[in-house]
């Protein structure tokens, strides 16, 4: 296909709730393609012989055949064309870093932007009843061929685990999902808020998994109700461990413990899985700041800073010792948290938290930095400008400052192999650990990334498995 | 894992109920000092109780709680043959016990019922149990019978002087360590003013004396850093180092405060209750 003559060098826009709107709401931010703008942005892709997009996805997906379906409007054979890599389109369509990933490959990106990949994928997900996913895969009910001879079981139900999951249902093995928390997806339903990635679309895809005869235990703390040994011994072929990097770091300055500090992931666990926005129609309560200061330059700041705006906080500010180029948050969350008022306190790193005659936060002291040399990273490093800080009168302080490897499962599991920084050490290419058929994957091997690196190890991992059990299809 | 309730018992009418439940693979690995966190319907809170006894050829836990604000008022409306929607556990360290000699237990209020799974295992492990339970009056007292039924001695302390020695523990537990000077270890589980007042009877004698914490919980795996504490001026995450620390390193006043952190939330949350439920 030759560039078309009506070429449009810009992407369709996605319709949106205006900013102004959604600070208020839970809903979803991003309303979603019309059919007709899907087929419109699908037709921007010029079919490239050699397609880079595909290189830039982790999980690669074979994007110029989805995006061609597409184009002809047939949605049910781009969705097999998803399905056939990404157990989780609906997910990932919303929260890749796509500018980093397939859309940072696209060639159209080189002089005008690149085709909205992630949009489509989102699209097509949404738009294909996922009830008939595994017919639609295996050209028969996949879940009517279980195999008895062999299972598996995962620990973590985040996206690593719903992969290897879904791959190894789909080929007759029956799955088990051991999670600790009560509701299922991990950092999908605890993390990340509903006007981001709304439960019902984890849901639907969670769904899918169970039609296809996965088995769910949430309630279960691997390490605690259940170890692996546990597992190994009820005859369990293969353990797959995808438990997340959920252990929040603070940042050792004083007045870390008075009352309205938060880590991010308390404060996100309150209101995603506590539904805390709705209390007291829901038990769990949440915090009722009027200045919000979010520390970090995250996605995970950007997620706690627009919930604090939701709920009402007047004043919500992100500190960040380096500028706003150097966020690691992707790029459409950081625009969306500015456009809806969270303001930036760039260059600034805190050092104290201060409290009042109850014991509550009253302000935060930060130490004013300035970009230095260039470091290992090749990003200019933050020093600080000596003698100058400020003070922000905040009543909530949010830690967004990243998170190590929760240590409740490994120190219950003798013979599995750490890394220096406490991380699962896992074969690169296999994902198998030191211990013999039990494999790890996701946040727990590689420290926080993103959904769609943890379905990609989940992904590697699966198919070990399959080979092992000899299930390949 | 059904969940069901097995058995409910009113101990302290209105006030304080035992529950045994069916949990089969909780019983098999729960410790002395563990607990379990509840959710007892689909709008619930995430509610930490210690496992105040274990029957693991039944398959069953026995909570024992009190009645403060809406989780532990819905959890009072549950009766026999109902089943409680999330049982999660166990969690948290197990107590240390190994053998040693004599070791204090000190109980007050509902924390009498998780220091009696304690003792218990102290006394399994052929250590010589001093049990010390205290209460406002002698109808608020919990486990004496279980209790007595294993430790060779029982102390009782009330406000009222109705049973035992008239006033706190930690004038029954003073005298107890000046007449005995081989006391290995002090448990203490109760309020926190009490916990805090046996700390400091303690500290003088050098008796190594453990506290259980009862810090504001949400997911109780060590994912969120509600619970923190401050320990011997270390942040420690009382769900998953603890809830057990050396009473002589906790900061008794941050913890109070953290505790009370949502206060009017939860008379808010309780209001809402006694207007749907009538009273
Ligand atoms: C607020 C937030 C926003 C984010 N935004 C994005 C984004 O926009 N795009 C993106 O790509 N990535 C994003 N990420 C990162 C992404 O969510 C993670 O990289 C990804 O979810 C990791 O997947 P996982 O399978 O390793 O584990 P997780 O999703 O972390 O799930 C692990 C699960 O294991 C459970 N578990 C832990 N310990 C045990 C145990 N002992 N026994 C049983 N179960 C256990 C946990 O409860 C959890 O449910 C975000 C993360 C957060 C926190
Ligand atoms: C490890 C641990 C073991 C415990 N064991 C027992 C026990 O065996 N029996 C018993 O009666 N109680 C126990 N508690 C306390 C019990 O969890 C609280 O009483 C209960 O959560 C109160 O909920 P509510 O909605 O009824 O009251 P609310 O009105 O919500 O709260 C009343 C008070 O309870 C405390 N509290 C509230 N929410 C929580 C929470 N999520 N986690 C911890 N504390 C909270 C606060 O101090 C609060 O002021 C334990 C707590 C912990 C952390
Ligand atoms: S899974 Fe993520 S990286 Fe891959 S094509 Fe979809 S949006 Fe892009
Ligand atoms: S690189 Fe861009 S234009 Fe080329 S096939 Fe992929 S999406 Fe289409
Ligand atoms: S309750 Fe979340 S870390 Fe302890």
């Amino acid at each position: 296909m030759a560039i078309k003559k009506k070429f449009n060098p810009i992407r369709t826009p996605m319709p949106e709730q205006p900013a102004d709107v959604r600070n208020k709401n839970f809903k979803e931010v991003a309303l979603g393609y019309s059919r007709e703008q899907a087929i419109e942005e699908a037709n921007r892709c010029i079919q490239c012989k050699v397609p880079l997009c595909q290189k830039g996805c982790p999980v690669e997906i074979d994007i110029k055949s989805f995006v061609g379906h597409l184009a002809a409007g047939d949605v049910p054979s781009a969705y097999r064309v998803l399905k056939e890599t990404n157990a989780l389109p609906a997910v990932c369509g919303r929260v890749c870093p796509q500018e980093t990933q397939c859309e940072g490959s696209c060639i159209l990106g080189k002089k005008h932007e690149p085709v909205a990949i992630g949009r489509l994928e989102r699209f097509v997900a949404d738009t294909f009843d996922s009830d008939s996913a595994c017919e639609m895969i295996t050209g028969h009910t996949a879940c009517s061929l279980p195999n008895d001879q062999v299972k598996v079981a995962c620990i973590g139900s985040g996206p690593s685990s719903l992969t290897v999951a879904g791959y190894l249902a789909a080929r007759g093995v029956p799955v088990t999902i051991y999670e600790a928390l009560h509701e299922i997806g991990g950092v999908l339903v605890y993390g990340i808020p509903e006007f981001r990635l709304p439960k019902a679309v984890v849901a639907r895809e969670v769904g899918a998994l169970w039609a296809k005869g996965v088995t769910f235990m949430p309630n279960w703390v691997g390490g605690k109700t259940i170890t692996i040994q546990d597992l190994i011994d009820d005859g369990f072929d293969a353990v797959f461990i995808g438990v997340g990097a959920g252990l929040p770091w603070f940042l050792n300055i004083p007045g870390e413990n008075l009352v309205g500090v938060y880590s991010s992931n308390e404060y996100l666990t309150r209101i995603n899985l506590g539904r805390a926005y709705d209390f007291p129609n829901y038990d769990t309560p949440a915090p009722r700041p009027r200045n919000v200061a979010v520390i970090g330059g995250g996605n995970v700041a950007m997620d706690a800073a627009r919930t604090a705006l939701r709920l009402g906080a007047e004043n919500v500010y992100i500190t960040y010792r380096r500028t706003q180029d150097e966020m690691p948050a992707r790029l459409e969350e950081l625009h969306h948290a500015i456009e809806e008022g969270v303001q930036l306190e760039l260059l600034t790193s805190p050092i104290a938290i201060n409290g009042d005659e109850n014991s509550h936060v009253k302000s935060m002291t930060l130490q004013v930095m300035e970009l230095g040399e260039p470091d290992a990273s090749g990003r200019r490093r933050p020093v600080a400008v000596k003698g100058k800080t400020k003070e922000l009168e905040v009543d909530m302080v949010i830690l967004a400052v990243g998170t190590g490897a929760n240590p409740v499962l490994l120190e219950a599991t003798p013979g599995l192999n750490l890394s220096k920084s406490g991380y699962i050490d896992a074969n690169p290419e296999t994902g198998e650990t030191s211990i013999p058929n039990v494999f790890a994957g996701g946040d727990i091997v590689g420290g926080s990334a993103t959904v769609i690196s943890a379905m990609g190890a989940g992904r590697k991992a699966a198919k070990t498995i399959a080979e092992r059990l000899k299930v390949e299809l | 894992m059904s969940n069901k309730i097995l058995q409910k018992k009113a101990l302290i009418p209105g006030q304080t109920s035992l529950l045994v439940i069916d949990a089969p693979q909780i019983a098999k690995k729960a410790k002395p000092g563990n607990f379990v966190i509840l959710r007892i319907h689909d709008k619930g809170e995430r509610v930490p109780l210690t496992i105040a006894d274990t029957d693991p050829e039944a398959g069953t836990i026995t909570i024992v709680y009190l009645v403060v604000g809406k989780s532990s008022a819905l959890l009072e409306t549950l009766k026999e043959g109902e089943i409680i929607l999330d049982v999660c556990g166990p969690l948290g360290k197990p107590t240390h016990i190994e053998k040693c000699g004599t070791v204090i237990c000190v109980g007050g209020g509902t924390g009498i019922a998780a220091m009696h799974h304690i003792a218990k295992g102290h006394h399994k492990a052929g250590n010589h149990v001093v049990a010390i339970v205290g209460a406002r009056s002698k109808d608020l007292l919990l486990f004496c019978d279980e209790l007595g039924g294993f430790c060779p001695e029982l102390l009782i302390a009330t406000d009222d002087g109705s049973s035992g020695h008239k006033g706190f523990v930690t004038d029954v537990l003073r005298d107890r360590l000046e007449k005995d000077k081989d006391v290995t270890e002090v448990v203490a589980i109760g309020p926190v003013p009490m916990m805090e007042a046996v700390a400091k009877v303690t500290k003088p004698f050098g008796v190594r004396t453990v506290v259980s914490l009862n810090s504001i919980m949400v997911d109780g795996v060590g994912m969120c850093g509600a619970c923190r504490c401050n320990v011997g001026g270390e942040t420690r995450f009382a769900c998953v180092d603890g809830p057990e620390f050396d009473g002589h390193k906790v900061d008794f006043n941050e913890l109070r405060m953290r505790l009370a952190q949502y206060k009017n939330q939860e008379n808010e949350s309780m209001d809402l209750f006694r207007r749907e439920h009538g009273n």
